[in-house]
């Protein structure tokens, strides 16, 4: 039992959604290395990529702990399919133009500024750790990303509009961070995690007012049945494993 | 209470690890960095040896780890348990002041905090150019080489520089 009585089973599975969401995203990142607009947005994208990785790893680690089967974090980033992954789906969609890429790094940024704020004083002191450190990146993170969907909503009409379009599109994703489950329902009761429903309009809030700032409009909300956290992907998510985890697939157990 | 013996086999464990350099900042000890958080001896009659890493992702936190490890083993100090320490979490503000001199000498803007200046109105820091001194310099990006530096650029001299962040 962890700490306020949440079975292990529930904080392995908040872990591997945590873990997961920073590792696939973080994967999507490093897909604009060599390709990046400009270098300097290159190098951004690649040290955003490889702090969530880092997150990712502390994570996963933990969650191979938890779980006590004797699963590293590379057993667990390489040799688990789609449907064991339990990630968000917002965080595997494809990186689309440069503006559909900061539009997803924008709301999960605002999404994990929140969520590693209320899990620093978490009841799990490893996770409190692990989120307040991450914490001290996401912010950051969110200074890039966000300065960005400044630049190309209130810029040309070209980067106006495919900055509208990218919200758009992405928009019906977002549905999915604030629903709670009986996962997250148990780690807010055990104090592991804070309530999604009290987060929520904070992250409404910040994201709103930036969309304004960036002269974008707010999509109305629907709600759409996404389940990425339940293991249940679009279809994008079993494309990018089968290019990250090749190697291992290939060649199982390689080691450097 | 720590007595004048364990001081000095402590301060000696503190001077084998200000030898180990950091892989990508070779003038700046891992002391200095700020990323040792103790050398102690526990009632076990073990040396624990606690390491922060930067940033979460830092490849160098790998390197630095065995580093340490073949430090401490030539030192005679064999035995010592290397522990990962996440809390608190590392802050630039750990660098100690010979730290800041030399990662200036080497060409690299020590973190500062924000101090109030016209240049102020959008919230950036003041960052001196450590070739020519100037306080005329602009952000070129967040992000540079590795996890903890952004890349900046000299206005007066004209010279690129990598600016440690302030985390």
């Amino acid at each position: 039992m962890s700490p306020g009585g949440a079975s292990s089973q529930a904080l392995l599975s908040y872990l591997l959604r945590l873990g997961d969401t920073s590792l696939v995203l973080g994967q999507r990142l490093g897909e604009w290395i060599g390709h990046a607009p400009a270098l300097e947005e290159d190098l951004g994208l690649a040290n955003l990529a490889l702090d969530l990785v880092g997150q990712a790893r502390l994570l996963l680690t933990y969650a191979g702990e938890v779980e006590g089967k004797g699963r590293s974090e590379d057993a667990l980033a390489f040799c688990r399919d789609a449907p064991q992954f339990m990630n968000l789906t917002l965080a595997e969609q494809p990186n689309g133009d440069f503006a559909h890429t900061i539009a997803r790094q924008v709301l999960l940024d605002a999404w994990q500024l929140e969520l590693y704020e209320g899990l620093s004083k978490s009841s799990d002191p490893r996770l409190a750790a692990i989120a307040a450190k991450a914490l001290k990146e996401s912010r950051y993170h969110f200074r890039f990303s966000s300065g960005w969907l400044i630049r190309l909503g209130d810029g040309t009409e070209e980067s106006h509009g495919r900055a509208q379009d990218a919200v758009n599109n992405l928009w019906r994703f977002t549905d999915e961070l604030f629903t709670a489950d009986e996962v997250d329902e148990q780690m807010a009761a055990a104090g592991v995690a804070p309530k999604l429903d009290e987060l929520q309009p904070r992250w409404a809030a910040h994201v709103s007012g930036l969309l304004r700032e960036a002269t974008l409009e707010q999509p109305a909300s629907a709600r759409y049945p996404w389940h990425g956290k339940r293991g249940v992907h679009s279809e994008h998510l079993g494309h990018m494993l089968t290019e990250m985890q090749h190697l291992q697939r290939t060649y199982p157990g390689a080691q450097w | 209470m720590v007595t004048q013996a364990t001081a000095a086999r402590e301060g000696a464990v503190w001077r084998v690890l200000e030898s180990v350099m950091d892989p990508e900042i070779p003038v700046l000890s891992i002391v200095e960095l700020g990323i040792v958080r103790y050398a102690h001896w526990t009632p076990d009659r073990r040396l624990h040896v606690g390491l922060t890493p930067t940033y979460s992702g830092c490849p160098a936190t790998e390197v630095i780890q065995r580093s340490v490890r073949e430090a401490l083993d030539s030192a005679g100090y064999d035995d010592a348990l290397l522990e990962e320490v996440l809390s608190p979490p590392w802050t630039s503000e750990w660098l100690t002041e010979s730290g800041k001199r030399k990662l200036e000498s080497f060409g690299i803007a020590p973190p500062t905090k924000a101090v109030a200046s016209p240049r102020h109105l959008f919230g950036a820091p003041l960052i001196r150019c450590p070739r020519c001194g100037s306080n005329n310099t602009e952000r070129v990006s967040e992000f540079g080489s590795t996890p903890c530096k952004a890349h900046y650029r000299c206005l007066a001299c004209l010279e690129p520089f990598d600016y440690f962040k302030c985390i």
